[in-house]
């Protein structure tokens, strides 16, 4: 039996093997398809998800690593949509597909959270993690300025 | 009707537009279509009450319905994989409609011929129903315009359609759709000919940056792809495939698999019958209660494999005979004066071999599907670009009638004609008629890259004669590739005239003596297409040939690029079995001055010309493809180690009319992001018949430091007919890119792609 706090709420997971990475139960036991699968092995970041504010990728994190943490997800990352980075993806008109995009996103956010005013290296070393094969990067760029001028 | 529940544990969302409500409602229609060739329309699936309200519903055809609180719904019947055409078409309904666009709702199409084709690549959505929308928003607004003037007693010619209401300007009266819909609903439906469209001034929409209807969802996590489609009761699968294409199941243990918790069942999928086309590879599956068991347990599971008869299949020596069947007479394609005397009378020749390997789509979203197979029918929920041909493939598959038949279509995290071919969903409905519950298969990045219809890999032979001056008197082109009609029928063992029709029989050069050959090349894997198909190997070689011409004719490659390209003309292809992408010439001719203006715009944005320390360099390539027309100036920077980087590139594209400017722009970066991978280091190789490749390690994808830092994007402003947009921006990419290469460090790159390749300087 493991317990967690998602989103701010206590949820106890007592069905799955402790090894499932928190992708797999996001998805599949708790319903929450905004955290995608895009590699299975930290490769691409679709998964990326905050584990106590911290960026990681739920693909490779398994359940037991959780316990007792804090679990920020895409549906989490503001009450309303209107995180400052998700404001700025709308503003720059980000997505193509989208389907990477909640992981950018977290991505980002995570970014902005410990570097209000990152440089172009400090977003590529952030970012480089996260791929976008509709190759939406130069507005991801371009939003995260954006986000971090709204947030100074 | 199934309900689908997509748990989200925030509170948000409840307000906000799900996807699914709309993929879910698509339902029948009472009036005539006006897609060409459709007439009278069945009541399709509506249940009753779903037709007692239909009916008090305006549906002047199949596209659009207006309820009677004056709710307009757009039907968007093409797939959305990030090329925004779910949002474009419908705003061409609105705009000629006079909807307004806020508040439109739409709802996605079913798979189902009623809407014309649905099959959503070749970069046609717009080119074939920019029209047929158009006429779908007028002839309602005729209706109700009609219906508004007989109410108030004036000519409908006096009333226009404005934000959902219907205007009488002269006596300032206005009045609601809604109030409109069922006089309007009995109405006849007005010719086509006798239609008012909006002048290009009077346009709202058309033409308008526009946000893309899903950004919300797609913002907040609650947007539905095919990964994220879910029923109550949903099993999750996953699949061993042989590893080799024609290979199958000898023999399996599954007892390990079996003891894992929570595994549910394990599936043998059957081979396919006949040839490949569209049917499940065949393989093992696992069903479970989720999905990383299921995978678990396919990695646990001890297949014994009949390799088949491609188990020899080496693409590195395929490759090489490709070359060499380049180097021998082919069939002629296109034959212009005579280059043999040419060649005789040359006082120079030039000659260089290009290649391009095998590339997989990988689609940031693996193929996946869900389906549910009850009483005898069949429902799918699936991230297909092409939901007729799926239900075409479920039908044969499954041995059922069309009508057994229901695919929906989810969004598609990305597709790039990967999600064209139907394998997938056919897995997921074989499945869930073996277990008897709704399956959802995914494929593991793995799968995804070892079993999918690669892209051909392609060889190309060039070979130029010329005068003193070193302008070109006879140009010889050779292609050898695999067909994708190999993938239909086994003996398809050489080029179509419509891939060699791809950039290599329309070359427009103003050379007197042309001929372009292709050579036979029997296929050992499936062959599928691939974002811009022959154009990217096509045009990676006339490109970079052109560019080798013009440093041979000590020439500036800008300035050899426009004179070969001549004067301003239609390209003459008579005589040449030229498909031009199923259009005919006589509406969409090869117009070199619109090749020339675009080339010429591309060269003057980028500053070509100025000069640039050793290690940067510019390139520049320009193609007509998809009846567009699009040229590239990459911008490289060359370190000594030979990484490179690419700073900036200026994208040029003619399509017509760019009905949403905003996509045809986010169209173009991708294209240059996609062109850098498969530059860069996009290619999948087979040994002993298995791909080599397995995920993003070994099959990389630019990266934000990788991909271009920045594409400045011109659309040429026109009002011609729209031509294709997302696929024309891939094929310059490489070879503007490879010619930047060589600017910058005078290393020729003739072979795709650049991993491994020694590009250091000193
Ligand atoms: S799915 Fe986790 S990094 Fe790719
Ligand atoms: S938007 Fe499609 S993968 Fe990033």
């Amino acid at each position: 039996m493991t317990t967690l706090r998602i989103n701010g709420r206590q949820v106890t997971v007592d069905d799955l093997d402790p090894s499932t990475p928190l992708l797999w139960v996001l998805r599949d036991r708790l319903g929450m398809t905004g955290t995608k699968f895009g590699c299975g092995m930290s490769l691409c970041g679709a998964c990326t998800i905050h584990l106590n504010g911290t960026a990681v990728r739920s693909c490779v994190t398994p359940l037991a690593a959780a316990a007792d943490k804090d679990v920020t997800t895409i549906e989490g990352l503001s009450e309303q949509g209107d995180h400052p980075v998700q404001k700025a993806w709308a503003e720059c008109d980000v997505p193509q597909c989208g389907y990477c995009q909640p992981g950018q996103m977290m991505s980002a956010a995570a970014l902005l959270a410990r570097k209000k005013r990152p440089s172009d290296q400090d977003i590529d070393s952030a970012m480089r993690g996260n791929i976008c094969r509709c190759g939406t990067y130069q507005r991801i760029r371009k939003a995260i300025h954006s986000a971090a001028e709204e947030m100074k | 009707m199934i309900t689908p529940t997509i748990k989200n544990l925030s509170t948000q969302g409840s307000s906000r537009r799900v996807f699914m409500q709309g993929l879910l409602s698509a339902s029948g229609l009472l009036l005539a279509a006006r897609v060409p060739g459709m007439s009278a329309l069945p009541l399709g699936d509506m249940s009753e009450g779903d037709f007692a309200s239909a009916l008090a519903d305006f549906r002047p055809n199949v596209f659009l319905s207006i309820d009677n609180a004056g709710k307009v719904t757009i039907v968007a019947h093409r797939s959305e994989m990030g090329t925004g055409i779910r949002t474009s078409l419908p705003m061409v309904v609105a705009e000629e409609l006079g909807a307004d666009w806020e508040s439109v709702r739409l709802e996605q199409a079913l798979g189902d011929a009623k809407y014309g084709s649905q099959n959503t690549d070749g970069s046609r959505s717009i080119r074939r129903f920019y029209s047929v929308m158009r006429d779908a928003g007028a002839s309602a607004r005729a209706m109700l315009e009609q219906a508004a003037a007989a109410r108030w007693g004036v000519e409908a010619s006096e009333c226009d359609c404005r934000d959902s209401k219907v205007l009488h300007p002269d006596s300032e009266r206005a009045i609601g759709f809604g109030e409109l819909v069922e006089e309007a609903g009995k109405l006849a439906v007005p010719a086509s000919d006798s239609l008012r469209y909006r002048a290009a001034a009077e346009r709202r929409y058309v033409g308008q940056e526009t946000k893309i209807y899903d950004l919300e969802g797609i913002l907040d996590g609650s947007a539905v792809f095919g990964m994220d489609v879910r029923i109550p009761g949903t099993k999750h699968a996953a699949v061993a495939r042989c590893p080799v294409v024609g290979g199958k199941v000898k023999s399996v243990d599954s007892k390990a698999a079996m003891a894992i918790r929570g595994v549910e069942k394990v599936v043998q999928i059957p081979v396919y019958k006949g040839h490949y086309a569209f049917q499940p590879l065949g393989g093992v599956a696992v069903i479970a209660n989720n999905t990383w068991t299921a995978i678990q347990a396919v990695n646990a599971l001890k297949i014994e494999w009949d390799l088949g008869p491609n188990a020899d299949y080496d693409s590195a020596a395929y490759g090489k005979a490709l070359v060499a069947a380049t180097h021998e007479p082919g069939q002629v394609f296109r034959d212009v004066g005579d280059i043999e005397p040419a060649f005789e009378a040359a006082s120079k020749e030039l000659s260089a071999d290009y290649e391009a390997p095998h590339l997989a789509h990988a689609p940031m979203e693996p193929p996946c599907a869900l389906a549910l197979f009850k009483d005898g029918a069949v429902e799918a929920w699936a991230p297909t670009q092409n939901p007729q041909s799926t239900q075409e493939v479920l039908t044969q598959v499954l041995g059922l009638a069309a009508d057994k038949v229901k695919v929906n279509v989810t969004l598609l995290g990305g597709g790039f004609g990967r999600k064209s071919k139907s394998d997938f969903v056919a897995e997921a409905a074989l499945l869930s008629k073996e277990l008897g519950a709704p399956v959802h298969v995914t494929w593991t990045r793995e799968d995804d890259i070892r079993h999918d219809f690669y892209h051909t890999v392609t060889a190309v032979h060039m070979k130029a004669a010329m005068d003193e001056e070193g302008k070109p008197t006879a140009l010889l082109t050779r292609a050898s590739f695999p067909p994708i009609n190999s993938t239909f029928d086994p003996s398809a063992d050489a080029p179509s005239s419509f891939e060699i029709g791809m950039g290599l029989s329309d070359q427009p050069w103003a050379i007197p003596n042309i001929r372009v050959e292709g050579c036979k090349a029997a296929a050992r894997t499936r062959i599928g297409w691939l974002r811009s198909v022959s154009h990217i190997p096509h045009a990676f070689a006339v490109n970079s040939f052109v560019d080798e011409l013009a440093w041979a004719a000590k020439t500036d490659p800008y300035e050899f690029l426009m004179a070969l390209l001549g004067e301003d003309r239609m390209l003459d292809l008579s005589g040449v079995e030229y498909s031009n992408h199923s259009e005919p010439m006589s509406r969409y001719p090869f117009d070199l001055k619109r090749l020339k203006a675009v080339t010429k715009i591309a060269a003057e944005r980028s500053g070509w010309g100025r000069e640039l320390p050793k290690g940067k360099g510019l390139g520049i390539a320009c193609h007509r493809s998809f009846l567009s027309y699009q040229a590239t100036v990459v911008e490289v920077d060359v370190s000594q180690r030979g990484v490179v980087r690419l700073p900036k590139v200026w994208s040029v594209i003619d399509c017509g009319l760019a009905v949403n400017p905003d996509r045809v722009r986010s169209q173009m970066e991708g294209a240059a992001a996609f062109g850098a991978s498969l530059t860069l280091g996009g290619a999948v190789t087979m040994q002993n018949g298995a791909v080599q490749q397995s995920n993003f390690h070994d099959y990389p994808i630019a990266r934000m430091d990788e991909a271009p830092r920045e594409v400045d994007v011109h659309i040429v402003p026109s009002e011609d007919l729209p031509g294709g947009v997302g696929e024309v921006g891939v094929p310059p990419f490489a070879p503007a890119m490879c010619n930047a290469i060589y600017a910058a460090t005078g290393k020729r790159v003739r072979k795709l792609p650049l991993s491994g390749q020694d590009l250091r300087w000193e």
